[in-house]
């Protein structure tokens, strides 16, 4: 009940294709996240699941049926969009109300799930409005509740939190998180935000230009990135990118920077590691400031600009004649122009093939 | 002097030769269109001999209504002396369904071409803007042959038909481009929900169309109501418009040319698209400006 799969699909409008073969499995009651820049398809591909959009290549699997050719309705499918889609003319209760109405439901049944999901959502005190007397938040749970009564088993979600400021933001992300807890139904849900991403899925997929970049669980997608662009796309302020060359001397694999050499002993290779050209990428709060510990990599660099932002402070300084930021926390007391030590953990680290952007 | 320097809240009003410049514009424009109404009501209030005496801007000096009833109940277009009534009648008849009928297919069409991605709608388009451009004129001989070839040539069924037709272009234009400005995901939202073609429209998107709606209603209404070549080509004698009744009116005068009648009919012919323009006000300008391709 509620799996979802795209098989080897391509999706282009006219001669301009967005995704040229494109394959995703994802498991029942799994929590998803397409995540992108604007214009990576991520959107695409999920009005292509919802059936929004014709696909021109492959197959669309929904809860163990081949559902390419069905219409969005027959899909066993719920779907929150970006700026609300409320119908305006309709109260609330209308809105939720609707398309069991016109599916011609028993007037009792209509009236029990709609109430279901107003009081999960606590709509209650909003049914009788029209969407316009509603605030973005609750516009966007009465679009979340429309989903909802449809009983369906797999939520379609595209970008529904971007309308909305940011504290509103981070309410209603807990409460969707809290909603999948609750349902266990399948949910996709597509966002260019990666806090929302990283909170919310059990697996990220990261998309550029049509493509899966990489598709894991947050963790792996933030400590161990599978490319470049990965590396680059999470993470605020973004990890640190030193050019080098990757050598072996004297049985020991060294990162060889303009200035240096970090070793990469403690390195976790994913594959047998070949001398040339290299990116090692560090982020920002995995330095310390300090005396090194064993084991770690120290060097030191001056500070040229420091950037307080309340819990913690990002420290600019240079490495290898590139910008390096730090993060340290809101209390430290580094201050502009100092000389400072820093240290990081090799093993914590992301290697990257240069030429192809591969994780190393 | 000291107060009154310092700049401190509300910047007072200025009122200076450049101003008084646009207000006498708008004052002598203003007179220039209104003149023509006060020569019409002003004579439909004199008497066949006050008027003989040529001064059409003047205060009638015996103030009589009896044109009024003539126009509207007894003035003879040609052997028949019904008045214009006939006419208010027929226009009603016609208006009625033409409207309508023009409306709901010019939002049908305007729909199915935003919301339906149809193959080749852009050329479609493009081909009924194009239909827009093109004289009626031009249309009216084949016109009159296809119609009395399936029989509804001269009938209220052909005008109605025909008016459906020549608004069908300004119709959708208007319809597409509103619906244009609409959200595609609301009708993807319904798509979801389950609602077909004709659900989205009528409890969706209708609902959200009130001021195009309101426009297209004024536009039609005018548009039909004044119109004369096409009423006097495919109405036939049962239906001929007021304004076909009118022109009758006033050309076919025997003796003396009765002004007084002429203008009271004039006066109550317009009485409608005048109404429309009053009662809709801002939305009338809104309808100009979305019709400002066809003027």
């Amino acid at each position: 009940m509620g799996a979802v799969s795209a098989r080897n699909v391509a999706i282009g409008f006219g001669d301009v294709s967005i995704i040229e073969n494109l394959s995703i499995e994802i498991a029942e009651g799994e929590f998803i996240v397409l995540l992108g820049p604007s214009g990576c398809g991520k959107s695409t591909l999920l009005n292509a699941v919802a059936g929004l959009i014709d696909i021109q290549k492959g197959q669309v699997w929904i809860d163990g049926k081949n559902v390419t050719w069905a219409e969005p309705k027959d899909r066993g499918i719920g779907m929150v969009f970006q700026s609300y889609s409320l119908y305006p003319r309709m109260s609330v209760e209308q809105n939720l109300s609707f398309g069991l109405r016109i599916a011609g439901r028993p007037k009792a049944e209509i009236a029990a799930r709609v109430a279901k999901a107003s009081k999960m959502l606590q709509l209650d005190p909003l049914l009788k409005r029209k969407p316009a007397e509603l605030s973005g938040g609750q516009r966007q749970r009465v679009a979340i509740g429309r989903a909802l009564v449809r009983d369906s088993d797999v939520f379609l979600f595209d970008e529904p939190l971007s309308n909305l400021d940011a504290k509103l933001r981070s309410e209603l992300r807990v409460e969707i998180k809290k909603l999948h807890q609750e349902l266990g139904n399948t949910m996709i849900y597509v966002t260019h935000d990666q806090v929302e991403a990283l909170t919310l899925a059990d697996r990220i997929a990261v998309m550029k230009g049509g493509v899966i970049q990489q598709f894991a669980t947050p963790h792996d997608i933030y400590h161990r990135p599978a490319n470049l662009f990965v590396a680059g796309f999470i993470g605020s302020p973004a990890m640190n990118m030193i050019d080098g060359t990757l050598a072996q001397r004297a049985g020991k694999w060294m990162f060889d920077y303009a200035g240096g050499a970090v070793d990469m002993m403690r390195y976790p290779f994913v594959s047998k590691p070949v001398a040339g050209s290299a990116i090692l990428g560090v982020r920002p709060e995995h330095i310390d400031v300090g005396a090194a510990l064993p084991d770690r990599f120290a060097t030191k660099g001056k500070v040229t600009i420091v950037e307080p932002m309340g819990g913690e402070t990002v420290v600019w300084t240079e490495f290898s004649g590139k910008p390096f930021t730090i993060k340290v926390d809101g209390d430290s007391t580094v201050s502009l122009g100092d000389d400072i030590p820093f240290n990081f953990d090799v093993s914590r680290a992301s290697a990257f093939d240069a030429a192809s952007g591969q994780r190393l | 002097m000291s107060e009154a320097a310092v700049p401190q809240g509300t910047r007072p009003k200025t009122f200076d030769v450049g101003r008084l410049g646009v207000y006498a514009v708008l004052i002598v424009a203003s007179l220039f269109f209104l003149i023509p109404l006060w020569v019409m009501l002003m004579t439909s209030f004199k008497t066949m001999a006050e008027i003989r005496e040529g001064q059409i801007l003047s205060w009638p000096s015996a103030f009589t209504a009896e044109a009024w009833p003539k126009a509207w109940l007894s003035a003879c277009t040609g052997l028949t002396c019904d008045g214009v009534r006939v006419g208010f009648w027929n226009s009603v008849s016609i208006l009625i369904p033409s409207v309508i009928a023009s409306i709901a297919l010019g939002a049908l069409t305007g729909y199915a071409m935003t919301f339906y991605r149809v193959r080749g709608a852009n050329l479609l388009f493009a081909i009924l803007l194009i239909g827009a451009f093109i004289p009626y004129q031009v249309f009216i001989y084949p016109m009159v042959r296809v119609f009395s070839l399936i029989g509804i040539y001269n009938s209220l069924l052909g005008i109605v038909v025909v008016h459906v037709i020549f608004g069908l272009s300004l119709m959708t234009l208007l319809f597409r481009n509103y619906f244009s400005s609409l959200p595609v995901e609301l009708f993807n939202a319904a798509r979801v929900d389950g609602a077909g073609f004709f659900t989205i429209l009528r409890h969706v998107i209708l609902p959200m169309s009130a001021p195009i709606i309101i426009v297209a209603t004024i536009l039609q209404v005018t548009g039909i109501w004044n119109d004369f070549i096409l009423g006097l080509t495919f109405a036939g004698r049962d239906y001929r418009p007021m304004t076909v009744l009118l022109n009758n009116i006033v050309n076919s005068t025997q003796g003396e040319a009765a002004y007084n009648v002429d203008t009271a009919a004039t006066i109550l012919t317009a009485l409608v698209p005048l109404a429309v323009y009053f009662a809709s006000g801002r939305w009338f300008v809104r309808g100009v400006a979305a019709g400002a391709v066809k003027g």
